[in-house]
Formats: C-alpha cells, sequence, structure tokens
C-alpha cells in the first residue's frame, strides 16, 4: 500500500495497463508533449513512444471518433477529452456510436474504449468550464459511468474500464488531483465497475453520494459524529450501471437518505435515487429523503459566489439533520 | 375575573376527553352557553359550551390531544383583563404541550405516559412509523406524532412500546372477558371494538353482573293519551308535535316524583337518592347505542319536553351531543315500540337504579268493566329494577304511577 495522490494513482493505472497489453494507447489534446492538462500523461511520450501516445487536434468530435474507430478494429484506446464540458462537442460520436454499435451490430462488435474526461467546478473557470453533467452520460443505456472520489479507487476502476470490453466514461474531479489516500501496489488491483462501496459505517442516516462529493460528505460524516450521529456513507463510484442495493440496505438500517451530488437537483443522481428508494423501501422512511446539490444557476467565476453555489460540508450536515428530525 | 372551562367529566367512568375541534379562538367573544369546542369520549362527540359571557383569552388544549377530565383547556375573561394565570392554577406543563416538547432533538425525554394523544380521522405518520405500528399492532391514533406538523414518525413507535411496556395506560379499562367455548365452526370474520361498543361491551357486563336485576311488567291503557295527543298536536305547529315518547317521559318523570328511592343511585355503602329528575332517552345509532339526557323533566311542560327532545335526539342521532346531555341521567326509558316488539326487557345503566322497556302500542281484544269483549288500546312497559336498591313491591307502585299519569293523561299537562 503506497500513499500517492489522485493524479498518481491514475498515472500508475495508464502506465501499469500500458505494459500488460501493448493495445492499450492514449489519444487526446495536450497528452503528449506537454503531459496532459492535469500531468496525469507527463513523461508518456518518452516511456511508450509516439505511436502510444497521441497528441491531436482540438478537435473532440475527432477524438472521441477516431478512438471508437479504433477499438472497433481491435485496440484499446484510452481517449482523453480535456474536460467534461468539451464532451459535448463530442456527444454523437459518444452516445450514438460508442454506446450503440454493440447493439446495433447484433454483437458482432465490441467497442472497448475507454473516454477520460474532468468534470466539477471549484476551480473558478467559469460557467462553461466547470460543470458537473455527469448524469446526462449516465442516461444512454450502452455507456458505462464511472465517477471515483478515491485514488484507490480512481486507479482500481480505471484498471477494470481499459480492461472491460465495452465503452467506459470515466469522470475525474479537477479538485481531486492533489488529494492522497492509501493505494495497493499490485499491478492487478481492479475496482469492479458497477459495484458501490460503503466508506463509512453508521446506524443513524445515510449519506450517498460519489465523486469529489464523497470527500465533502465523509468530511460531514466525521462532523456528525462528534455530535453523536453516526451516518453510513455509501460511494456509489459508478453511475452506470447504478449498484443500488447497499443503499437499499442501508436506508432499511436508517431509514433515512440524503443524496449529496455536485450537480445540479433537477433530474439528478439524488432524483434517480430517490426514486429506487420510494420504489423499493417506501416502507422502511422515516423522514422525506433530501437531496443536496448545486443552486441551480450556471456557475459563477467570483470565487465567494461560486463556493456558495456548490455543495458544502455544512449542507450535507444541515440535510442530516433535517432527515433526523433534528434542529 | 378571568376562568378556566375544564374538560367536562361526562359520564361517572370518563377519565379523559379529547380536544376535536375549537369552535372558538382567542379573542372571540362568547355568550353563556355558546359552544366553544367539540370533544370525543369513548361514547360520542360532544359540544362544550361556556358556562360565562366573555372572551377567549387563551386555548390551552391542542387539536388532538386528550386532557383528563377537570383539566383547564381554557380561559375565558374581560377583553383587556390581565390575566395571572399562575394564580389560576394553570400549570405551565399542561398535558397540550407534550407535542412541542416530543419535537424537541435527538434523543427526545419520553413523554409522560398518562396523557396519550388520541386524534380522530386520519393520522399523519412516516412509512415506517406506518409499518411498525401495523407489526406491533398499535392503533396510530394512540400515538403522539412529534414530527412536522405532528407527523408520528420511528421514534414516536419506540417510545410509545418503552412506555406501555413500562405502565400499562392507567385509565386502561378491565380486559373484556372472552366467552371460553369454540366458535361455531371455522369462517368467520373478525372486526375490532370500536371504543364505543367497548364501553357498553364493559358497562353492561358490569351491570349484569353487579347489579340484581329484577322485573316487573305492566299493561297501560293508552287510548286516553292518544287521544290527548291528538288534541294537543292540533293545537300546535305541525313541526312541533308531541310524540309518544314524550308523553313516557312526562309520565316517568311524575311517577318519579312520587317514588324518590327510585330516582336513585346505588353507591358501595349508601344510596343517593338525587334532587333532580333526568330522563335518558336511549337513541340507536349505526356505531352503537346513546343516551341523551332531558334534564329536570318534572318541572318542564309536555311542549317544552317535546321541542327539547327533538334536538338533543337529533344532535344524538348526528353524533354532537352537548356535555350536559351526556351525564346525569336518573332514569332511562328504552322503547322499542316502533320495531313492533310487544315487550321487553332492559339492561339498567349504572349506577342508576331501573330503567323502563317500552313495547309498541297495540289494539288488542279486552274484557271491559262490563265484562264485554272489545277493542283496546294497550301498551306494555317492564321495569328492570336493581334489587339493592329498591323492592319489588315499590317498583311495582312506581310503575302503577306511570301507567296512571298515561291512563288520566290530564295529569301530564296539570
Amino acid at each position: 500500500m503506497a500513499r500517492i495522490t489522485y493524479r498518481e494513482a491514475i498515472s500508475q493505472a495508464l502506465r501499469e495497463e500500458m505494459y500488460r497489453d501493448e493495445r492499450v494507447f492514449i489519444m487526446g489534446e495536450e497528452v503528449g508533449v506537454w503531459g496532459g492538462t492535469y500531468a496525469v500523461t507527463r513523461g508518456f511520450l518518452d516511456e511508450f513512444g509516439e505511436k502510444r501516445v497521441k497528441d491531436t487536434p482540438i478537435a473532440e468530435s475527432v477524438i472521441a471518433g477516431a478512438a471508437t474507430g479504433a477499438a472497433m478494429a481491435g485496440l484499446r484506446p484510452v481517449a482523453e477529452i480535456m474536460t467534461i464540458n468539451f464532451a459535448f462537442l463530442a456527444l454523437d460520436q459518444i452516445v450514438n456510436h460508442a454506446a450503440k454499435l454493440h447493439y446495433m451490430f447484433n454483437g458482432q462488435i465490441r467497442v472497448p474504449v475507454v473516454f477520460r474526461t474532468v468534470g466539477g467546478g471549484g476551480r473558478q473557470l467559469g460557467a462553461t468550464h466547470s460543470q458537473t453533467p455527469d448524469v446526462i452520460f449516465a442516461h444512454f443505456p450502452g455507456l458505462k459511468v464511472v465517477a471515483p472520489g478515491t485514488p484507490a479507487d480512481a486507479k482500481g476502476i480505471l484498471k477494470s474500464a481499459i480492461r472491460d470490453d465495452d465503452p467506459v466514461f470515466f469522470i475525474e474531479h479537477a479538485t481531486l488531483y492533489s488529494v492522497r489516500g492509501d493505494v495497493p501496489e499490485d499491478e492487478d488491483f481492479l475496482v469492479p465497475i458497477g459495484v458501490s462501496d460503503v466508506k463509512r459505517q453508521g446506524k443513524d442516516v445515510t449519506l450517498v453520494s460519489y465523486s469529489k462529493m464523497i470527500q465533502v460528505t465523509l468530511e460531514a460524516a466525521d462532523k456528525l459524529a462528534e455530535q453523536g450521529i453516526e451516518a453510513e456513507v455509501i460511494d456509489l463510484r459508478s453511475l452506470r450501471p447504478l449498484d443500488t442495493q447497499p443503499i437499499l440496505e442501508s436506508v432499511r438500517k436508517t431509514n433515512r437518505l440524503v443524496v449529496v451530488e455536485e450537480g445540479w437537483r433537477s433530474f439528478g443522481v439524488g432524483a434517480e435515487i430517490s426514486s429506487t428508494v420510494a420504489e423499493q423501501a417506501f416502507d422502511y422512511l422515516d423522514a422525506p429523503i433530501r437531496r443536496v446539490a448545486q443552486v441551480e444557476v450556471p456557475l459563477p467565476y467570483n470565487r465567494r459566489l461560486e463556493q456558495m453555489a456548490l455543495p458544502q460540508v455544512d449542507d450535507v450536515i444541515r440535510a442530516a439533520k433535517d432527515v433526523l428530525y433534528l434542529k | 375575573m378571568a376562568d378556566l372551562i375544564n374538560m367536562p367529566k361526562l359520564g361517572f367512568d370518563m377519565a379523559e376527553g379529547t380536544l376535536m375541534e375549537w369552535t372558538k379562538k382567542v379573542g372571540d367573544a362568547v355568550a353563556e352557553g355558546d359552544v366553544i369546542a367539540m370533544i370525543e369520549t369513548d361514547k360520542a362527540n360532544v359540544e362544550v359550551t361556556s358556562f360565562k359571557a366573555g372572551v377567549i383569552r387563551q386555548l390551552l388544549v391542542k387539536v388532538g390531544t386528550a386532557v383528563p377530565v377537570n383539566t383547564p383547556i381554557a380561559i375565558i375573561g374581560a377583553a383587556d383583563e390581565l390575566i395571572d394565570i399562575a394564580a389560576l392554577g394553570v400549570k405551565p406543563a399542561a398535558p397540550a404541550a407534550t407535542l412541542e416538547k416530543a419535537a424537541a432533538p435527538a434523543k427526545a425525554e419520553p413523554a409522560p405516559a398518562a396523557p396519550a394523544a388520541v386524534k380522530a380521522g386520519p393520522v399523519t405518520a412516516s412509512p415506517v412509523a406506518r409499518r411498525m405500528a401495523d407489526e406491533l399492532g398499535i392503533d396510530l391514533h394512540q400515538v403522539a406524532g412529534s414530527g412536522p406538523e405532528g407527523r408520528i414518525v420511528k421514534r414516536d413507535i419506540e417510545e410509545y412500546v418503552k412506555v406501555h411496556a413500562q405502565a400499562p395506560k392507567v385509565a386502561a379499562p378491565p380486559p373484556i372477558p372472552t366467552p371460553s367455548f369454540a366458535p361455531p365452526g371455522e369462517g368467520y370474520r373478525a372486526e375490532l371494538l370500536t371504543p364505543m361498543r367497548q364501553t357498553i361491551a364493559r358497562r353492561m357486563t358490569e351491570s349484569k353482573q353487579q347489579a340484581p336485576h329484577f322485573y316487573i311488567t305492566m299493561d297501560v291503557d293508552m287510548a286516553a293519551a292518544l287521544d290527548l295527543r291528538k288534541q294537543l298536536n292540533a293545537l300546535l305547529p305541525e313541526t312541533e308535535p308531541i310524540s309518544v315518547n314524550d308523553l313516557l317521559v312526562k309520565a316517568a318523570a311524575i311517577a318519579l316524583k312520587q317514588f324518590p328511592n327510585i330516582n336513585a343511585s346505588f353507591a358501595g355503602n349508601e344510596v343517593r337518592i338525587h334532587d333532580r329528575i333526568n330522563i335518558g332517552i336511549a337513541v340507536s345509532r349505526e356505531v352503537g347505542l346513546v343516551t341523551t339526557v332531558l334534564q329536570d323533566a318534572d318541572k318542564k311542560s309536555l311542549a317544552q319536553i317535546a321541542k327539547e327532545s327533538r334536538e338533543i335526539i337529533a344532535r344524538a342521532r348526528e353524533g354532537r351531543m352537548r356535555a350536559e346531555e351526556m351525564v346525569g341521567g336518573t332514569l332511562n326509558i328504552s322503547n322499542l315500540g316502533m320495531y313492533g316488539v310487544e315487550d321487553f326487557i332492559a339492561i339498567i345503566s349504572p349506577p342508576q337504579a331501573a330503567v323502563l322497556a317500552i313495547g309498541a302500542i297495540q289494539r288488542v281484544p279486552v274484557v271491559d268493566e262490563a265484562g264485554q269483549l272489545a277493542v283496546g288500546t294497550r301498551m306494555k312497559v317492564t321495569i328492570s329494577a336493581d334489587h339493592r336498591v329498591t323492592d319489588g313491591a315499590e317498583a311495582a307502585r312506581f310503575l302503577q304511577a306511570f301507567k296512571a299519569a298515561l291512563e288520566q293523561p290530564m295529569r301530564l299537562v296539570l
């Protein structure tokens, strides 16, 4: 076990998989000479050469389309879309092509591509570069969508994604790269896609989150514990397939649920999970489900306003107390 | 001077009442006799009237809360009067405060056991509270809700279970004995007893077990009484007729006046002979039997009795009896004549000493004074009397007086 950053964890996963399987290659804007916008692939060009580390034009539809084609032809591309906001330009390639080819060609074609991208706000990048539109991608059957919130999950899930025969949309978070955590050094350390993880055990209230917000939620759980409230924290890790079983089990125990997401509330992750719990664990609820989410405005540039719009630790604590009927 | 209005005691075994509705709010002016609230007892919904004129200054009990009898429920005074609540003897921790208290944070203190919040109508409860109550066989109406707007939540059920496991509710009636023989056959549908049915079951069982009943039946010639009624009704507006029942009430009052020992209650080592003559009239409702009380029947004219009993019977049928109509009956009359019943015997309603059971007025063959067979108009009345209070001869003479009042009906209008 080594204590490394989220950035190093992703870097390790890529490197290990490129050594393990020569079909794996990376492509994207600034991934080669520059070493990646978030310095994830620094040194890769020298280490693996131009054939396996490809700088591309600033054209997301080309990146996604070419990667999809390469995957159809038998390679295992890891295509980097600089931020999730730019993935909208490649939406057709991702959701109409990569996500559907296996189905539309009756299983004759597999598309083992990984789209690595970065989402989230909090870095004063303005309204168009700070979004958390994860649910848009999770809406489409055929596309696996993952968003790890810890270094270990980032490494283990990325390795699983590269080894997966289906297209996987891998969402990193812009403010997590320097977060450290214990990560197994085993080259075959894999975290399965579509499996939620109970990050903290508790009996009083169930808090569900993922990605950056799992860190916020865990901090809130620590503070709740100081007040004698034992929160159970569940990390979704994958949005599709969505593993709701641990959530249902937890709600049957705690009778109360708060879902914390960085994206906007409307049509969001909280909405999806609330519905599932209402459908499958209704008789166990003791309070209305609460959703903590981003204020529904384009994210402000101003630092204070940006922080006000994003979910904070105190918001999670407040919601947890609300469902416990506490002041 | 400000005064307290208390939860009335309606019936000798009433321990608590539930406030169903405030018909007046703070600041409203009320006249003496105005209805200020509706309460629910285990037998009926009852109107609470103000005994004085003034302004409602404070309501002390929340809707849906059950409080013991004689607990202050409201303060009435002059509009601008300074009221010292403490001087009135109102304790700050009145049971009405339970709801707010229970709504307090986390490990809320157990709510006091005695004043369970008994609600009527739909209750709001969280799904898990509802499921737990279902599994544990708890009536949600009995549980005080501590959530927003009184929502019953999990902790309320847990609290209820804890409190009731420790100390069974003091006022809980003794269990009604269940017959031990096997039911005839296997197929049946179980219906839980309503509170009203429970009360009837308990009180009637108690009466039959404790009061040694004896019965005397007498024939009453009703021809003259019906004739009088016809004459009187010809003088009265069509909408205000005198009924046969009114004649019976008046006749019973006259007879009781002559035999005060029947207008009495058995109370352990003494018999209480009542000053007032209040006739209870049994009224049948879908949900069960109630008795509405016509006060001071001996002091009222037939027309007055007719008017009042019309009102109180209507209120009893609609389930909104007033406090004074539920208590203080000294003799009950049960009339099944309208069902064509010739005669029957009734069970005494404790602590009364007797009850009259009235059959149908029938045209029957009789032998007249000349020894000739003739067509007569007859009604059978049966008294059930408590032998601890009275004896056969006295009860028979009482019935004679009752009969005389009806057979010489001018006595009824004297």
